[in-house]
């Protein structure tokens, strides 16, 4: 049950692994796999803090606004709190399409090539 | 019990009882069939990874939807309309964080507990023992909390009015916690979750479904009729700061709890074992993919359940029953189907508890066998297995009996409260570490701890001296403190706000910061590892073959 690359719990570590990870590490297809990865978990992240945060300060400090009616008993508020919830689902399945596509497949190459050598 | 007690209770207590212990008996069959393959710590702490995304997802909204979030919120809905809406949508955000930044890369990482990647870089003693006590703290506030609540509930279900009454439901709870986590390990503990899930979320549509068909499914009619029936304060339900929209001051505590209702999910230690669960990251992902879908429907349907008691049962009748806004749903599930659909859903509350505090225990009792005993106290070296699976189960029994205790002594007390201190102390003591191990290179031991110990004591301590612990009004009409010290003449609070995370959680972060930045200390190819391993999933823990 522990893996080819020794228990990660554990300090002692063969040299060679620890190189072998350096190496990949500076490897262009990491490299890739890395600016990716953070190409997309970094803006998304961005934007749901700020459009929440927007979010919670006029429920907070702007009453007025957020207790407009906008057809019947529905207010601005309440649309905007479930266009939080819309948001939600949607940054979650812009997420997951772009990590299917670009990053699940690098990973796996990286993954093959290292755990290849090793066994 | 007393004749009193006999007219408060709502419903049949033969048949609320009977459907729990009906749930009891089928949960108790399949956690002892889920037993049998208990063999190795990675099937006790995680299952043997060996769940798929779609069940893991379903078990961590088993998990993640709690007494608080099912009675609490709906109550709150049905008392401050709008502002308990917005406890809902922070619970719910939060879970981006999670998605987009943790659970692939912890799961890559670790293998049973969150110190394994906090650690990973690190200076194992310190930096383990650090996460175990955070992950102990936050665990046991959720415990607490979720048995308190356990009392509450059997006082307005069973018409168990007397502190002996409530505490023995108490002890009974516990036991019953202690039997799923001891036999069933964590496989046990994630059918439960799973089975509760499906259970809770069911419920809560056939409800909200009955709700919105009374009202032709308008909910601008559902929402006129909860503003009429809410008489000259009802136009209020639906405008945002009925609750939090006093004073200067409320607002900014309203500030302060976003924040640490957003960012304490994904740092809720029982919340990140479950990626653990699952065979690869992938699957972990896809599990909380899962989740936020049936997290954020659970949510929209208990908006229409507060608006629906609110309309239906009305705010007052509410207010007035044993267990306050906590009774909203129950009220409600009463008005619309009786006394079966209230039998129903009280037993679905308590399998909520149930649940929830099955994966509180296993993962207190994982931290302290794996990383304090195992990787502290016998310092990595190889410990066998099995005594470290078995002073995991000998943990799990105390941490019942504690819980056990601390919920008996924190019956009464509010439980949103220890539960909103549950998320300050994740979101101050774990979350700035977990972000900065994953992703800053220059991090480093003396900032890990630095931010976790600054982040635990600012956020503790702050809690300590601000209105929840002393010094609150007397709520109008009574002579008791709202504050946790009922007694009006003690006052030693100074912090003005109920959260402290607007200055516990940046504190924590800044910590991390100036501890890192003023130490030398750097181990650049753990750091190559960790990077490679998370990204990559080179070298992560596999599945269990049995």
């Amino acid at each position: 049950m522990s893996s080819s690359l020794g228990g990660n719990t554990h300090t002692g570590h063969d040299p060679a692994d620890e190189s072998a990870f350096a190496r990949i590490q500076q490897s262009e297809q990491f490299q890739t796999l890395r600016r990716r990865h953070r190409a997309i978990v970094f803006p998304l992240t961005a934007i749901f803090l700020a459009w929440y945060f927007a979010y919670v300060l006029l429920a907070d400090y702007a009453h007025g606004f957020m207790s407009q009616r906008i057809s019947g008993n529905i207010t601005v508020g309440l649309v905007m709190g479930l266009l939080q919830f819309a948001s939600t689902f949607v940054i979650t399945t812009i997420y997951v399409r772009y990590a299917n596509k670009n990053l699940d497949p690098l990973a796996e190459e990286i993954r093959h090539d290292l755990e290849g050598d090793a066994r | 019990m007393s004749t009193l007690a006999a007219d408060t209770v709502v419903g049949n207590a033969g048949v609320n009882l009977g459907i729990f212990l009906a749930f009891v008996a089928v949960t108790l069959v399949i956690v002892y069939r889920a037993s049998r393959n208990n063999r190795t710590a990675a099937d006790y702490y995680a299952a043997g990874r060996s769940f798929t995304g779609p069940q893991n997802g379903i078990a961590i909204s088993g998990d993640y939807l709690s007494a608080a979030s099912f009675l609490g919120i709906a109550g709150a809905i049905a008392l401050n309309g709008y502002d308990g809406f917005l406890f809902s949508i922070g619970f719910l955000v939060a879970w981006l964080v999670a998605l987009l930044l943790v659970a692939e890369l912890l799961r890559n990482t670790g293998r049973f507990t969150m110190a394994d990647v906090l650690s990973f870089r690190m200076r194992q003693r310190p930096v383990r023992t650090a996460a175990a006590i955070t992950t102990l703290a936050v665990s046991f506030f959720y415990l607490v909390a979720q048995m308190a609540g356990a009392g509450g509930l059997v006082a307005l279900l069973l018409g168990v009015e007397s502190k002996a009454g409530q505490s023995l439901t108490i002890a009974v709870v516990g036991a019953v916690m202690i039997f799923y986590v001891l036999v069933g390990g964590m496989k046990g503990t994630t059918w439960v979750q799973i089975i509760k899930a499906a259970l809770l979320i069911s419920g809560a549509f056939i409800m909200t479904a009955w709700v919105l068909g009374k009202y032709g499914f308008n909910l601008s009619s559902l929402l006129g009729d909860a503003v009429a029936k809410g008489g000259p304060t009802g136009k209020a339900l639906i405008e945002p700061g009925k609750q939090y929209g006093l004073t200067g001051t409320t607002k900014l505590d309203f500030v302060s709890l976003s924040l640490a209702l957003v960012l304490g999910t994904a740092g809720l230690p029982h919340v990140l074992m479950r990626f653990y669960t699952v065979p690869t990251a992938k699957e972990a992902r896809r599990s909380v993919v899962w989740a936020i879908w049936l997290i954020g429907i659970f949510y929209l349907f208990t908006l229409v359940l507060g608006y629906g008691a609110a309309a239906l049962v009305g705010p007052e009748k509410i207010a007035a029953a044993p267990g306050k806004g906590n009774s909203a749903a129950p009220l409600l599930a009463y008005e619309l189907g009786g006394t079966l659909l209230l039998g129903i859903i009280a037993a679905i509350a308590f399998a909520t508890i149930l649940a929830v505090v099955a994966g509180l225990t296993i993962t207190a009792s994982a931290s302290f066998a794996h990383d304090v005993y195992a990787n502290v106290i016998h310092a990595g070296e190889e410990t066998a297995e099995g005594s470290e699976v078995r002073v995991a189960r000998i943990t799990a029994v105390i941490i019942g009996i504690i819980s056990i205790l601390g919920g008996i002594l924190a019956l009464g007390q509010n439980i949103a409260f220890l539960v909103a201190l549950a998320f300050a102390v994740a979101a101050s003591a774990n979350l700035p570490t977990i972000i900065y191990s994953l992703y800053w290179r220059r991090f480093n031991t003396r900032g890990a701890l630095w931010s976790m110990y600054g982040g635990l004591i600012s956020a503790v301590t702050l809690i300590v001296f601000s209105p929840v612990v002393s010094g609150k009004a007397p709520a109008p009409g009574t002579t008791e403190s709202l504050s946790m010290i009922k007694d009006t003449s003690v006052d030693f609070h100074w912090f003005p706000l109920d959260n402290p995370g607007i200055v516990s959680i940046p504190l924590a972060f800044l910590l991390g910061w100036l501890a890192t930045v003023t130490s030398p200390d750097h181990n650049e190819a753990k750091y190559a590892e960790m990077e490679v391993r998370a990204l990559s999933g080179v070298g992560a823990e596999k599945a269990v073959v049995h």
